[in-house]
């Protein structure tokens, strides 16, 4: 027996492995005593960026890394608002008509230096007629790089509504209209309108690289893009001629964390400043965490339950208001989000301009909606089938315990409805053919403005594609494109109100939810603002030492 | 041996069409339209839908489409992300050093500790390290990786401190990658403290993953050892009055590595293509979770250039383990 202890005393293996051991954990307690001196902010982001042209993408993460930081367009939204202010345009004019917009674009506005390319000459109209004609040119010699997918500009309907863009000096550019349209200016604040820079792609077309141009950004924004490691980092440094005032923060870098419970645990480590998306089930103990300082925002969404009006049993208004009154929401707002959400009572979010807060909801009462069904002849309720979707989404976290509460709350007023669910893809082109008898579904706004809900999710054009209620509904539409032809605020925010009090009495859908965005942070981080739209803004934002 | 050579070069040409079909079908075969789910709430109209199927290759049937990518693939080309639109091969060629350097470590993590560990229990068979041997490394292979890495975070990173939470480098260093390979990214670079850094981002993820192919090891090595040491020549060995750490090292181990070294040898192919868990959880931008990302979103090309080149490697892998063989035990060269 003692030989054996002898081998092990002598041999080799144990004594090199413990002095390994030792030398790793020793390396490990002296990693953070390095010195910083400037000032580096650390978000630790979701994902990672599909590429840094935000024309190409459609996707929050791919903005957060690209257009919000890199990037201006001509029209800006005020931080933290959905209010519009200029951004690379110092000033606009409208023609009466509404059809001719005129820019004046800022002067002496810098296109970032790199190291990978320098710019000879400061931000003029071509960089604008080269950032929209990319889009809207199918001959023009980016139009097809990188796939060549502009999905937003296509959606947003900007295809049909751009007539022309001309160039009537080096300050100034006229966006001639086919119609009026009041988003418009909204529309040129969205990440799709960054505005890039013309010199730097002529030069990375003459080098046969205009590939490498949707990857290493060149923007007039706050933020000069560095360098991008995929799936692990994207540095960022402060853009020191900004022309609205150089960052606060030296350098940013996100650190891409697709765990939310590893984003914690970074947050808690002091290894980032900020992090997006928490688990709802560790919001209470954030709260309770000296160190952190957890924000909170209604999110510019809404999650929703569309009644499919064709179909036989939703055609009546009584029978889909009955189905409101019996749906008990607040319950479902705390099962569902854990306290992440609001009860929604209108198909707009609260942070949007004209939102209608004398818009009474539907107040859950069983007793009230069977005699309403009764009264539309449905005394001993009916079969229908409600869709519940595949997927997490921020105004649904969880759509199948939400489709199961509603069956349960239905069927106490006598509706038995039969849960379905595809996968995503195949949800998502099915509802809009009208498959479905009732569905649950919801919408994050792109432009902050009203018509990018009512319209996008309840116009009579959007019947058979975004319009899952199929709902077309004459008093309404009129209001909703009457207000589409206004420029002036004051008179859409009538308009957009009363389309909300026709809607609420027609109730095509049982307004659910509208999500609440937490952003948990570091206690010295500050001013952070948090963005109606979620995207993530670190101009403006400071670190105490 | 080399009539052995050969014979196992052959057996590769069937296995990589197998793979070929198999990935390919089975991706197509998961339900979802590529097309729609880049759209999503928003919808797309049928006319760019068919568009965009036709600027993706989709358009046209199966058997054409399958045909067509496997005559790409022997040009080397495996196709473009239908998400980020670069080439395949360049995508796994950046993430692949990560997913190496983390699967390499944790398997010199799991060896270092799975074989001594093995050998001592299966010498001391009975004995209290025995049993501890075997009830930890029975816990160490049932353990759900998620779990055991969050664990291992909470206690190490966020309790102690002594080890970051995530990732391959803190933010602070601002190092290009050249290799890739962020141990030696770091040291080729004039910062102070990156190799530390680099190091000790390798810890936490390096024991997680290396912990059930550590366990694997163990109860390989040891029911190997146990088996060895029966044997007529180690009792030859002993009687020949050769010091104990002779018989072990020499006559006993070298014979008991064989089943040992085919184990890790799968075991590698394993740590290759099952870091996705691990990969996850710190934030390890490695091929696991990108080739996960890509079947969620049906991003075709990249699961099947992803998966194709993943299983070739293991396809080597398992040709060395069994050039090894032969090597280390000479029968199998002879009658292989």
């Amino acid at each position: 027996m003692m030989k054996w202890r002898n081998f092990i005393k002598t041999s080799s293996i144990t004594p090199l492995s413990i002095t390994v051991i030792l030398t790793i954990l020793t390396a490990s307690l002296l990693i953070f005593n390095t010195a910083v001196q400037a000032k580096t902010f650390v978000y630790c982001s979701e994902g990672s960026p599909e590429g840094f042209t935000p024309a190409l993408y459609t996707a929050g993460t791919t903005f957060d890394a690209s257009s919000v930081q890199v990037f201006d367009r001509l029209t800006g939204f005020e931080r933290g608002t959905t209010k519009i202010v200029p951004g690379l345009a110092e000033s606009w004019e409208v023609s009466p008509d509404g059809t001719v917009y005129t820019f004046h674009l800022r002067k002496n506005v810098d296109f970032h230096t790199t190291t990978f390319f320098t710019p000879t000459r400061k931000f003029n109209a071509d960089d604008v007629i080269f950032s929209f004609d990319r889009q809207r040119d199918p001959k023009h010699p980016y139009n097809k790089i990188s796939g060549g997918n502009y999905e937003y500009f296509v959606s947003m309907g900007m295809v049909e509504l751009i007539k022309s863009i001309e160039k009537k000096d080096d300050y100034t550019v006229v966006f001639n209209l086919t119609k009026p349209e009041a988003p418009f200016l909204a529309n040129l604040a969205m990440d799709f309108a960054s505005i890039h820079s013309a010199e730097y792609a002529d030069k990375m077309l003459k080098a046969k690289t205009p590939d490498e141009f949707d990857q290493k950004p060149v923007g007039t924004g706050p933020f000069v893009f560095v360098s991008y490691q995929k799936d692990s980092t994207i540095r960022y440094q402060a853009n020191e001629t900004y022309w609205a005032g150089r960052a606060k923060i030296d350098k940013l870098v996100f650190t891409i964390t697709p765990d939310a419970s590893v984003r914690y645990a970074k947050l808690k480590a002091g290894e980032c400043h900020l992090i997006p998306y928490p688990n709802p089930a560790d919001l209470e103990q954030m709260k309770k965490d000296k160190n952190i300082n957890l924000m909170q925002k209604e999110g510019l969404n809404v999650g929703y339950l569309a009644f499919n009006v064709k179909v036989k049993e939703f055609q009546d208004a009584k029978v889909r208001q009955a189905l409101n009154m019996a749906i008990n929401k607040q319950a479902i707002i705390e099962a569902v989000f854990q306290g992440a959400g609001k009860v929604a009572k209108n198909p707009i979010p609260p942070t949007i301009w004209s939102y209608n807060d004398a818009v009474k909801d539907y107040e859950y009462n069983v007793e009230a909606a069977k005699k309403l069904l009764a009264e539309a002849g449905f005394a001993n309720g009916f079969e229908t089938d409600l869709w519940a979707m595949p997927v997490q989404r921020p105004y649904n976290p969880n759509a199948r315990r939400m489709a199961e509460m509603i069956q349960e709350d239905w069927s106490k007023v006598g509706v038995k409805a039969k849960i379905v669910s595809y996968e995503w893809g195949e949800y998502l082109k099915r509802s809009m053919a009208g498959e479905h008898k009732s569905l649950l579904l919801g919408w994050t706004g792109d432009n902050g403005d009203p018509d990018n809900f009512l319209s996008v999710l309840l116009g009579c054009d959007a019947v058979g594609s975004s319009n899952r209620a199929q709902w077309c509904y004459k008093p309404f539409d009129d209001l909703i494109k009457k207000a589409k032809m206004t420029a002036d605020p004051a008179e859409r925010t009538k308009l957009y109100e009363e389309a909300q009090i026709v809607f609420k009495e027609q109730a095509p859908w049982v307004t659910i939810a509208h999500s609440v965005v937490f952003e948990p942070m570091s206690t010295k981080v500050v001013d952070y603002k948090i963005d109606p739209f979620g995207k993530h803004i670190f101009y403006g934002v400071d670190l105490k030492e | 041996m080399i009539q052995f050579l050969a014979k196992r070069f052959m057996q590769i040409f069937p296995a990589f069409i197998g793979i070929t079909l198999l990935t390919f079908s089975l991706v197509h075969l998961i339900p979802g339209d590529p097309v729609e789910l880049l759209a999503g709430e928003r919808g797309i109209d049928p006319k760019r839908h068919a568009e965009m199927k036709i600027s993706l290759g989709l358009d046209k049937p199966l058997p054409i489409q399958y045909l067509q990518y496997i005559a790409n693939v022997f040009k080397g080309d495996l196709g473009k992300s239908f998400v980020t639109k670069k080439p395949v091969l360049k995508e796994f060629m950046t993430l692949f050093p990560a997913t190496l350097e983390l699967s390499l470590c944790a398997m010199i993590f799991a060896v270092m500790f799975g074989l001594p560990a093995g050998v001592i229990a299966g010498v001391k068979r009975g004995t209290v390290f025995d049993h501890s041997v075997m009830a930890i490394s029975l816990t160490g292979y049932s353990m759900p990786i998620f779990w055991w890495g969050l664990l291992l975070i909470l206690f190490f990173s966020v309790n102690l401190g002594w080890t970051p939470v995530s990732g391959r480098l803190s933010p602070l260093f601002w190092i290009d990658a050249d290799t890739g390979f962020m141990l030696i990214d770091s040291l080729r670079s004039d910062e102070a403290g990156a190799f530390k850094s680099a190091l000790s981002h390798l810890i936490l993820p390096s024991i997680v993953l290396g912990t059930i192919p550590l366990a694997v090891i163990a109860r390989m090595t040891r029911s190997s050892m146990l088996e060895v040491l029966k044997e007529d020549y180690v009792r030859t060995a002993k009687a020949k009055g050769l010091s104990p750490a002779r018989v072990i090292m020499v006559h006993a181990l070298r014979n008991a590595l064989i089943p040992v070294i085919t184990v890790i040898g799968l075991q590698i192919g394993v740590l290759l293509a099952g870091a996705i868990l691990t990969e996850t959880i710190f934030a390890w931008p490695g091929v696991g979770k990108w080739i996960v990302e890509s079947i969620n979103r049906r991003d075709y090309p990249v699961v099947q250039g992803g998966i194709l080149i993943i299983s070739s490697l293991i396809i080597f892998v398992n040709l060395l383990v069994d050039i090894l063989y032969g090597i280390i035990n000479p029968r199998i060269r002879h009658t292989g």
